[in-house]
């Protein structure tokens, strides 16, 4: 055997121990692999000063040379990798129990979102959307909902007057009239609005929003009111909840009525939420008063309606459970950012 | 509504439980609000009698062996003076509750649970009662206000419970009337709904009497105003002795919350709760003239009522005077003048109807309010009037307190209080339903309502009384007839003969939708804010007197003067939330809101306002900037599918050189800026506070703008970067819009950097763009981008003053 190729071999051997990088090792394979200044090249164009008979034995013996360096070194190589890895994933030790950074999200007011899903659900049935004006005329508000000046209904609502025609509607229910006056049946309106009242406690708030729904079509009864609510009630509150129909009195329907449905917190059994009766008033409706359809225009011998009135807060209020109507309307990040539904 | 128990039995048997009563009640449409015994915190209390009683020396004590019969004997020790051996009082048991008294032995402070005790070293077990501590006054049982042992009649069974003695198991309905059925503000119309659910028998309360043939010569009556006073019927009673009224009389006042005054006021207080009917009573001998006339006020009118008050009236309200001067405000209060006293020795009653509306704004304006003019307010009809004058005839000779003249008088309008016929179709009120209710439960139904029903193949006739005014249409009937029947026997339907209709969001409701979506994704929260602010919210933005944002709506009426205008702005709301979130601790955050402003056209309004949609964005926190905001706005206008410019403005609250005007495609659409330092401060604002406001209602011009799409470039984009050295005060925006003019393959400019410093001379900056280049006919060389460039260069420099940088 060569003595140089020994004396390379010996080189390798030794100095792949002081390799301590993949940068050495990079560079000890130029060192003893390059094609041109490598050892083992060099060794290579060495052939041609070789006497021919030992050439065959020489040449086999830089390839095995060769081949053995090239394992020896890739094995380096890929040792220092796997080495230099583990110290970077090592350097990047963290401590995963700081604080997330978050990309914040915000979300719609509690009000928004029970007037979309309500929305949603209507829309389906047919329902179109009408948004009236928050300023109104005492008629619209009033007098064409069957509530003349001298009604006892009036006192009802505290009314907050800009002037003495022009008032701030006390109820969606105004918004009908313009719907009917404009629009001939079939009729399916969902009015949601701001509307206002002269009351201010725990439950009230001189401004709070109203969902008034409006149908009036050929052969329209109580029945199709019955109907619809129990779609509605099983929609928002789950499948199992069921509804009761109760006498009450609103100038613009009649019959009118105040519907509960059964208490979603106890299924019926009475608690808290319900006051021990395990019903929960959600609105009020009625089959639209005659009169009201005269009023605009619209056939009661040939149509006939119902109309219905949610109160959007109360829903809220229930649904999220918070006890104030205040923190509705007062925009505290505290209070908006837990209501991310 | 107050209702006791025992005074609806007058009218009606009641054989179900007080719980039972209230789900009937409930059920046809009488919700009762709260149902209590009267005797509710009282319990095992017992007749006992004291067998012995021994001083306790050097104190007002006695000792007593008390037989409380089946209970056992125990001794009690009793502090009160009327304690006596044989004696029956009633006792509170060991573990007994009665009311807890203040030293006075009067005030009630509490419910008390009875123990075991010691007083003096003498066990006691249980306590002798005195009225007080049974909740039961004078009025409800005689002897009760005596300051010491309630005395009870010697038949008292030793050892029963005291409760119904006392009639402390009496129950208390508490009914919501609904306004359509003011002929059930009383408890003779409750007892008439309650007859109709039991299906039991009315009994009428007794109006008979006998005339005697006493009577005022030449007594006239007249009304000036029968818009205002519809019926007006008096009646005169002599020989009137006052004095006390009768225990069965006072406890059901006492029950209803009314003190006793004396038997002629009395019968009128009974009568307005018994058949909710407001009656009057004047001492006739105060009368002048023998003459009643009920007229309209004169303006500046004065009256002195009852609780001693003057009051100066005008034309709206309306009094009852007799030959010579006023003697009541209609409806409200009697007068002083005429007010019965002991002495009274003649009457003259009076029950009247008043129209609601006139007697509600007398009340109102006058800040006056009675037991009467609350009833007036709901109304009252004819046939009640009627009764209630013969109820209190009769009352006069049941408590024989008097001698019922002859002298009536009845002004009336020819309102009829004979029931009214009505007609009505079945099938029309089972359409109305939705199901067919079979005839016989609707006569049934009809004839317990008192409604003397008929039928007539298809037509329901009834015999409406006049009480029911509410019944006209066959809607009313099919309330009637539903509410009895019952609501469970309705059958859900899903309008199987209505037509289709297509519902959902119009297109400016789902692009509102839109943009409070896109606002949430930058971590914006939707605030909710009053429609009405403030005037000093007016002087919080700073609006010098003639700012159209000063022509604000007045309520009229408002809840307090913070409350009083309608928005024309919605950054004053804004700026609020923003103190309020301050002052909680929440330094940062965005808050936006979609609401209308209200801007008249003219004041006070003739017509509807203009009330139009606002967008406003509050940032604030030390992260925030003008150009996070810019990003806010880029961010609408891209979910607009829009773009929007910028132009500097200033405006009075907000930072004079961090202020933009935006508009869209060339039209205002609104502002955005940093809010003035002043104003941050006046709020005690600590991190700053960027605000926008953009109008909707213009912006709506683009909503439902589709996107489009651009087939993408044939040949490559080039791309330069261009430093530009230029004076300090030239903006970005003249550099871009240079460059734009200059090149019409520009299709993006990117600012990237801008230096101000010693590489630059003191009154430059460097501002470093990249400019994208998209080529239309054809690919570019780099030579023709070079010439691009170039041309762009020399514009800079000829409009700019701009220079390559070095």
């Amino acid at each position: 055997m060569n003595a140089a190729l020994e004396q390379i071999k010996q080189e390798i051997i030794s100095g792949a121990e002081e390799v301590k990088s993949s940068k050495e090792a990079y560079e000890f394979r130029k060192k003893f692999l390059d094609g041109k200044t490598g050892k083992i090249g060099l060794l290579m164009r060495e052939m041609k000063n070789i006497p021919p008979e030992q050439r065959a034995d020489y040449g086999k013996g830089v390839n095995e040379l060769k081949e053995w360096a090239m394992g020896i070194i890739s094995e380096l190589d890929i040792k220092m990798k796997s080495k230099e890895l583990l110290e970077r994933y090592e350097a990047e030790k963290i401590d995963i129990s700081l604080p997330a950074e978050k990309s914040e999200q915000g979300n719609l007011h509690p009000i928004t979102l029970i007037r979309n899903q309500l929305i949603d659900i209507f829309a389906g049935m047919g329902f179109e959307i009408f948004d009236g004006p928050e300023i109104e005329t005492d008629y619209y508000n009033f007098t064409a909902l069957n509530t003349p000046q001298d009604h006892p209904a009036r006192d009802m609502q505290d009314t907050f007057y800009l002037s003495p025609e022009f008032l701030l509607r006390t109820q969606t229910s105004a918004g009908q009239i313009h719907v009917m006056e404009n629009k001939k049946p079939p009729i399916k309106i969902l009015s949601p609005g701001k509307v206002f009242r002269s009351d201010d406690d725990a439950t009230h708030s001189p401004m709070f929003t109203q969902m008034e729904g409006l149908v009036v079509d050929k052969g329209i009864t109580l029945c199709d009111l019955q109907g619809m609510l129990d779609v509605f009630v099983k929609k928002i509150y789950g499948e199992n909840t069921k509804t009761r129909l109760r006498p009450s009195y609103f100038p613009f329907t009649e019959p009118s009525v105040e519907v509960d449905c059964s208490c979603f917190e106890c299924g019926g059994k009475g608690c808290k939420l319900c006051k021990g009766t395990g019903w929960i008033e959600i609105l009020g409706a009625g089959v639209v008063n005659d009169k009201v359809l005269e009023n605009c225009g619209v056939d009661p011998n040939e149509y006939s309606g119902f109309a219905f009135g949610i109160g959007i807060e109360r829903t809220a209020m229930l649904k999220y459970g918070i006890n104030n109507i205040k923190l509705l309307f007062e925009s505290d990040l505290r209070v908006l950012k837990q209501l991310n539904d | 509504m107050i209702t006791p128990l025992s005074w609806l039995k007058e009218y009606v048997d009641i054989d179900v439980t007080p719980q039972e009563l209230q789900d009937k009640l409930f059920s046809c449409g009488f919700e009762v609000e709260e149902l209590y015994e009267v005797g509710k915190d009282i319990s095992k209390v017992v007749v006992g009698k004291v067998l012995t009683c021994e001083a306790i020396p050097e104190t007002h004590l006695h000792v007593c062996q008390v037989d409380c019969g089946e209970h056992g004997q125990f001794q009690i020790c009793c502090g009160a003076d009327n304690v006596v051996a044989g004696g029956k009082f009633p006792v509170a048991l060991v573990g007994a509750t009665v009311y807890a008294t203040a030293k006075d032995h009067k005030t009630v402070e509490g419910v008390m649970t009875i123990g075991k005790g010691k007083l003096r070293g003498y066990e006691s077990h249980g306590m002798l009662c005195s009225g007080v501590e049974l909740g039961v006054n004078e009025n409800m049982y005689p002897g009760a206000d005596y300051n010491g042992l309630l005395v009870l009649p010697e038949d008292a069974v030793v050892g029963a419970d005291v409760k119904p003695m006392l009639g402390l198991d009496d129950w208390i309905f508490d009914i919501a009337i609904t306004a359509n059925r003011p002929d059930c503000q009383s408890i003779f119309g409750i007892a008439r709904e309650v007859a109709a659910v039991l299906e039991k028998e009315l009994r009428m309360p007794d109006l008979s009497y006998t005339e005697t043939d006493a009577q005022i010569d030449d007594f006239t009556v007249t009304v000036d105003c029968p818009d205002l006073c519809p019926r007006y019927s008096a009646h005169y009673v002599t020989d009137v002795t006052i004095g006390e009224s009768p225990l069965w009389m006072k406890r059901r006042l006492a029950l209803v919350g009314i003190d006793a005054i004396s038997n002629v006021v009395d019968i009128t207080n009974y009568i307005l709760k018994e058949l909710g009917q407001p009656m009057h009573a004047f001492d006739l001998t105060t009368l002048e003239g023998n003459a009643i006339h009920v007229r309209r006020a004169a303006n500046g009118e004065k009256i002195v009522t009852l609780d001693e008050q003057e009051l100066t009236l005008n034309d709206s309200n309306m009094v009852i005077c007799d030959g010579v001067k006023p003697v009541a405000l209609a409806g409200v209060m009697g007068g002083l003048n005429s007010e019965i006293r002991e002495t009274t020795s003649a009457v003259l009653f009076e029950s009247a109807k008043f129209a609601r509306d006139n007697i509600r704004r007398t009340s109102r304006a006058l800040g006056k309010r009675s037991d009467s003019s609350a009833r007036y307010e709901k109304g009252v009809d004819e046939y009640a009037t009627v009764m209630a004058l013969k109820r209190a005839l009769h009352l006069i000779e049941e408590l024989g307190c008097g001698k019922v003249g002859r002298t009536h008088a009845d002004v009336n309008t020819g309102n009829s209080v004979e029931p009214r016929e009505v007609k009505v179709s079945i099938e029309r009120v089972n359409k109305c339903l939705g199901i067919v209710v079979p005839n016989e439960e609707i006569m049934k139904i009809m004839q317990n309502l008192a409604l003397n029903p008929s039928i007539d193949g298809d037509t329901l006739t009834l015999s409406v009384p006049a009480y029911r005014e509410d019944i006209v249409t066959y809607q009313d009937v099919a309330e009637e007839v539903i509410r009895m029947y019952g609501y469970e026997h309705v059958v859900p339907a899903f309008m199987p003969s209505a037509q289709v209709t297509i519902g959902g969001l119009n297109l400016q409701q789902k692009s509102e939708l839109k943009l409070k979506n896109a606002l949430c994704s930058i971590g914006a929260y939707e605030g909710i804010h009053y429609s009405f602010f403030s005037p000093t919210d007016l002087d919080l933005l700073r609006f010098p007197e003639d700012a159209p944002e000063r022509k604000a709506i007045r309520i009229m009426n408002p809840i307090s003067e913070e409350l009083s205008l309608m928005r024309t702005t919605l950054a004053a709301s804004m700026i609020n939330a923003v103190a309020r979130n301050q002052k909680k601790g929440n330094l940062e955050g965005r808050i936006f809101e979609i609401g209308n402003v209200f801007l008249p056209y003219e004041l006070p309004l003739t017509r509807y306002p203009d009330e139009k949609a606002r967008l406003c964005v509050g940032i604030f926190g030390e992260k925030e900037s003008f150009y996070t905001m810019k990003g806010i706005a880029e961010k609408i206008a891209e979910t607009l599918q829009v773009s929007f410019t910028y132009e500097a403005m200033q405006n009075t609250f907000l930072h004079p050189y961090q202020t933009a005007r935006v508009l869209c495609e060339g039209k205002e659409v609104g502002y955005f800026g940093k809010l003035a330092y002043d104003i941050a401060d006046d709020q005690d604002l600590r991190t700053p506070v960027y605000l926008m406001e953009l109008d909707l209602k213009v912006l709506s011009a683009w909503y439902g703008k589709k996107p489009v799409f651009n087939p993408l470039p044939k040949f490559p984009e080039e791309q330069r970067d261009l430093a530009l050295v230029v004076s300090k005060e030239t903006t970005c925006g003249e550099i871009e819009a240079v460059m734009k003019d200059a090149c019409k393959y520009i299709t993006k400019i990117s600012l990237f950097d801008i230096y101000e410093g010693e590489q630059v001379a003191a009154d430059k900056k460097s501002m470093a763009f990249t400019v994208v280049f998209t080529p239309k006919e054809e690919a570019f060389t780099a030579e023709s981008v070079d010439a691009f460039v170039k041309k762009i260069l020399k514009q800079l420099d000829k409009n700019c003053g701009a220079q390559l940088r070095s």
